[in-house]
């Protein structure tokens, strides 16, 4: 799988093309081009800073690029190139969902409901644009009855189905950040943006978030674009990893390659030898533990 | 509808003109020194502290009753002395008043749900203008002019005066000091230091050993010190207040904050000569009917289209 | 700093602490009522100002705060203290259900009582003395539960705080009063035409400023609100100007009878009544409360459907709408236009009523009073708001029943002109007490297995 079958290159999902993005005089995203593979999970990896959120907060419409250039395929064969979309409509038309690192959910609002609202389109228009939907007629009640299935698939995937009525702001930490996976699920995505999915989680929930990507891969066959810390994650399920340094691509490959890749080595660890050792280490029992679990 | 001047065909155009800019710049520096306090709140604790502008009204209250107990009951009879005396007093009950104000009304509520501040604050305002009302009464307040002193600058076509009055000089030269001291209050003192502190992050500023409760606190009064010496001057401008004074000044003044840039002091202060001059060009050229509108659409459209205002920070929505 | 105070001493309060609070307190007090109180300004017969003594008025007001805030500081803030930790431990699910069936009982037996209400006074206080009951305080209040209801949308449910609401309500009365004198429409035509024009005028002024955010928000909605105000004094050809419309048509019971004392369909003329214009109160009563009761059944209605849980999302967390792909300006767009459509409701019921409207009614004070209600009654919460209106609006209109106080303080006293007073000093205490709210909980919109309560404490007041 990590030979020399480069899906990212032959059939790309997303491609990012010569994207830039200025903050006044701050370039916090140089000239950056990538693709995200068809089914694969791509990791956007790099030092504090380096400017992953800012291109994941690009390709999902929330900024504008200053330049640059990013086409997603979603599965029905559509072209759509996001810089010139709004943020909903990058959601909505080019089925691009995305977690947020300080996560975002509906706090006040139950499991179930936050997972309804991800079927907002949808169901916006099983009830008529509303005007059906008030008068009690057009067959909204079956629709709705067909929406809450679907996040009681997601909710038995995320195992947390016992907690359904219960407000998500109630749930402890680690069962946020899978809620919110689930929510963005629900909007039916081809590509899941996921930031730092596992910051904050103990190995246990950590390795339960493996289990749980992998797993939307295969069943649901998403695409997954990701920015992480945790390299037993980013090591673990990865199959393109894209390292950024300053705004800038220095490395891009399969994990392995970029893992021994010098540069990467020396920019995401600093150069200090020390470290560089003890995060190679770290590094090697990262891969060793999945060669362990394969 | 047209004024006297202008009835000669645009022959003292350039007499109207500088006429309405000194009237201009006269209301704009009132609107300055309230918009401060708008400004200054907002930037500490991101509130709009809408009952300002009763406390300017309330201010003017102050002054009026000190000047008739200086005036009719102790006899004073050196108007510059009564006047001093009286911003004095005013400045220091209005910061009192607000004072209590902040302790009462919005410090329990500090942390707490965010729109909590905001309706204390509007019924903080009813109950200042309905108290006034009941208080002193729902009539206007006239005063007999502090001084009739004009100055005619020059004459154009048909003996047309361009006058400057003793008043409006007196609130330029007034409303420039007080704002060289509070400039200096803000920038080179422990208290200015520790107001943009608390600006920044308040959690970090108290960390710091900042008291941030008292920081903020003063930062209220001082705002309202402000407002009291633009109540004192408005009080003898218009030698006339009533109390549903403060709202209409209040929203001018609070445009006159977001348009300078809400958080920026100096904004604030162009804001309001800017909102000031606006308004006086408007009711000469326009129309005298919708001076009003004018001020509120000039608060819309900033809003919607500059909401950073001329000197304030762009804001970047974080994801 | 009291953390080292043995548990016996808690029990005997600080009175040498609780008396210097209570002097100081009395000594600023004084400071500020001394003049603002105790020297009155007044004019004396050559019309110049002069100042009345009131000192001793003012020396015993501060008097008073000083003792209240002894006592409080004696007796209640020891006790507050001591229970403090209780009472800031969330409430538990069987708290938070118990509550829950309280105000669904306190729902029901509500709208039984509204049902019953007319008759009740009018078996009390005979057809004539039923009047004031049924109209200042049962249409009265009643208007407001409606408005209240119809801002619910926009401020509880969606978030946006809007402070010009009114503009809505104005809206909808100007259009029935000018339709109704001009085209000689009937109510029934009008009252959905004035629902449309002022959903119309919540999209057009919404548009612009929809994007903008919380406090921002509240300030432009309060400046359209001025701006229709004062254009409505300013364009006299339109609107009559400060002077207003007057002999705007009464409603007729659906064109069968009617109200007006010359038609010859005259309701009491036909059911040979003594003539009294009761009637036609108690008829307004049950339309205001039919209104106000479409307005909450199509609240709840939407709060199920997809719109209203986007707007409760929107309140939430509007950036994660956006990511879930829904359009928020929309979302937001109908919430506004939905919510001024039942002010424009509430609008044209009051221009029938009374006959007359003038820019007077729709003043800032108004969208201010609407506001409160909607957040002192607990944002999202319908029961909440009732509550809130009746509490509000009824208890100040309470005040112009206590002439009896004129006995204890004199015959110039008029407890009216403190009505304002006391609604804000009701605002900033409810507020300061209870800031989320008569009741905050929050019943959700969909269930799996069970529907429970969410705390109050977890539900998001929205970014404006």
């Amino acid at each position: 799988m990590m030979t020399s079958h480069r899906t990212w290159d032959s059939d790309p999902v997303l491609s990012v093309e010569h994207l830039t993005m200025r903050f006044g005089g701050l370039v916090a995203v140089n000239d950056l081009s990538f693709s995200a593979g068809r089914g694969d999970i791509t990791a956007l990896i790099g030092p504090n800073g380096a400017g992953k959120t800012t291109v994941f907060n690009c390709i999902t419409g929330f900024y504008k690029p200053t330049t640059g250039m990013m086409s997603m395929r979603p599965k029905d064969g559509a072209l759509h190139l996001l810089e010139r979309m709004p943020d909903f409509v990058v959601a909505s038309k080019a089925k691009v969902a995305r977690t947020f690192q300080n996560i975002r959910l509906f706090s006040g609002m139950t499991l179930l409901e936050n997972l309804l609202v991800a079927q907002h389109n949808p169901l916006m228009i099983a009830s008529g644009m509303t005007f059906l939907g008030v008068l009690g007629i057009g067959g909204y009640k079956a629709k709705e009855k067909a929406a809450i299935d679907r996040a009681r698939y997601w909710l038995d995937k995320i195992g947390l189905t016992a907690r359904a009525d219960d407000p998500a702001g109630d749930l402890p930490y680690g069962a946020q950040r899978r809620l919110e996976i689930a929510r963005a699920m629900c909007t039916g995505p081809d590509l899941l943006c996921l930031d730092e999915p596992a910051a904050g989680l103990n190995p246990r929930e950590s390795a339960e978030l493996n289990a749980l990507l992998l797993s939307i891969r295969k069943d649901d066959g998403t695409s997954i674009l990701l920015i992480e810390h945790d390299m037993s994650v980013v090591m673990g399920i990865s199959d393109h990893v894209v390292v950024l340094e300053y705004g800038i691509k220095i490395a891009d490959g399969t994990p392995t390659e970029t893992r021994n890749d010098p540069r990467v080595i020396a920019a995401y660890l600093g150069v200090d030898d020390e470290d560089v050792e003890e995060i190679e280490q770290e590094l090697d029992e990262a891969a060793g533990s999945e060669e362990g679990r394969a | 509808m047209l004024p006297l001047g202008a009835t000669a065909g645009g022959l003292n155009f350039m007499e109207v003109f500088v006429q309405q800019v000194i009237n201009g710049i006269t209301i704009g520096s009132l609107y300055g020194l309230i918009a401060i306090g708008y400004t200054m709140v907002f930037g500490i604790i991101g509130m709009v502290n809408f009952a300002h502008g009763d406390v300017f009204m309330v201010s003017a209250f102050f002054a009026l009753i000190f000047l008739l107990l200086l005036t009719s009951w102790f006899g004073i009879a050196s108007m510059t002395l009564a006047l001093i005396l009286v911003m004095v007093v005013s400045m220091v009950l209005t910061g009192l008043l607000v004072w209590a104000i902040e302790r009462i009304a919005y410090a329990p509520l500090r942390g707490s749900f965010r729109l909590a501040p905001l309706i204390s604050a509007i019924g903080m305002s009813i109950v200042l203008s309905n108290f006034i009302q009941v208080a002193q009464g729902p009539r206007n307040k006239p005063i007999p002019p502090v001084t009739r002193d004009v100055y005619t600058l020059w004459e154009g076509a048909n003996g047309y005066p361009v006058n400057l009055s003793l008043k409006q000089i007196i609130i330029w030269v007034v409303t420039a000091l007080l704002l060289a001291a509070f400039w200096y209050v803000v920038q080179k003192t422990a208290l200015g230091r520790a107001q943009r502190a608390c600006e920044q992050d308040r959690k970090m500023a108290s960390l710091l050993g900042v008291n941030v409760d008292r920081t903020i606190s003063l930062t209220f009064v001082i705002g309202a010190a402000l407002a009291a010496v633009a109540g004192t001057l408005f009080l003898m401008y218009y030698g006339v207040v009533v109390f549903s004074d403060g709202f209409t000044p209040g929203v001018k003044a609070f445009t006159a904050a977001v348009l300078g840039g809400i958080g920026s002091l100096p904004g604030a202060v162009l804001g309001g000569l800017l909102i000031g001059l606006i308004e006086t060009l408007w009711g000469q050229y326009v129309s005298a009917d919708y001076q009003n509108v004018a001020a509120f659409s000039i608060l819309v459209v900033v809003l919607i289209f500059m909401p950073q205002g001329l000197l304030g920070r762009p804001e970047v929505e974080k994801v | 700093m009291n953390s080292a105070v043995k548990p016996s001493d808690k029990a005997a309060p600080d009175f040498g602490r609780a008396l210097k609070d209570g002097v100081i307190i009395a000594i600023i007090a004084f400071a500020l009522l001394g003049p603002l109180v105790g020297l009155k300004t007044d004019q004396n017969m050559a019309n110049e100002l002069i100042l009345q003594n009131h000192l001793g008025l003012a020396a015993i007001l501060s008097a008073v705060v000083g003792v209240g805030r002894f006592l409080l500081s004696a007796f209640v803030y020891p006790r507050i203290a001591a229970r403090g930790n209780r009472s800031k431990a969330a409430a538990t699910l069987a708290e938070l259900e118990a509550r829950a069936r309280v105000t669904r009982g306190l729902s029901i037996t509500g709208l039984i009582f509204l049902f019953v209400y007319p008759i009740l006074i009018i078996s009390l206080f005979g057809v004539q003395g039923s009047i004031k009951w049924v109209d200042n305080y049962g249409v009265q209040i009643l208007i407001y539960v409606m408005l209240g209801w119809g801002l619910n949308i926009v401020i509880g449910l969606a978030g946006l705080l809007d402070l010009g609401y009114v503009a809505f309500y104005a809206v909808g009365a100007y259009s029935y009063a000018l339709l109704a004198i001009n085209f000689h429409l009937s109510f029934w035509v009008l009252l959905p035409v004035a629902g449309i024009l002022a959903a119309f005028w919540g999209i057009i002024l919404g548009f612009p400023v929809l994007r903008l955010r919380g406090d921002y928000l509240a300030i432009v909605t309060l400046a359209f609100g001025e701006i229709i105000r004062l254009v409505l004094i300013n364009w006299k050809d339109f609107s009559g100007g400060s002077a207003g419309i007057s002999s705007i048509p009464k409603v007729t019971m659906f064109g069968i009878y009617s109200f007006d004392v010359s038609a010859p369909n005259n309701f009491a003329k036909v059911f040979h009544l003594a003539a009294s214009s009761a009637y036609y109160k108690v008829f307004l009563y049950y339309l205001i409360l039919l209104l106000a009761l479409l307005t909450a059944f199509i609240t709840i209605r939407l709060r199920r459907l997809p719109i209203g849980r986007a707007w409760e999302a929107l309140r939430e967390d509007e950036v994660a709408c956006r990511s879930l792909g829904i359009n928020t300006t929309n979302t937001k767009l109908t919430a506004f236009a939905i919510g001024a459509m039942f002010g424009g409701f509430a609008g044209s019921f009051f221009a029938a009523r009374q006959g007359f409207v003038s820019p007077e009614s729709f003043i800032f004070m108004e969208s201010a009073v609407i506001v409160a209600i909607v957040v002192l009654g607990g944002m999202g919460s319908m029961i909440g708001v009732a509550l809130a209106a009746v509490a509000m609006v009824g208890g100040t209109e309470l005040l112009r029943e206590l002439d009896f106080l004129q006995v204890v303080f004199g015959k110039g006293f008029n407890p009216d002109q403190y009505r304002m007073l006391i609604f804000g000093l009701a605002m900033v205490g409810i507020m300061v007490w209870k800031p989320r709210g008569f009741v905050s909980a929050r019943q959700p919109t969909a269930f799996l297995f069970k529907r429970k309560t969410v705390s109050g404490d977890l539900v998001k007041e929205g970014h404006g």
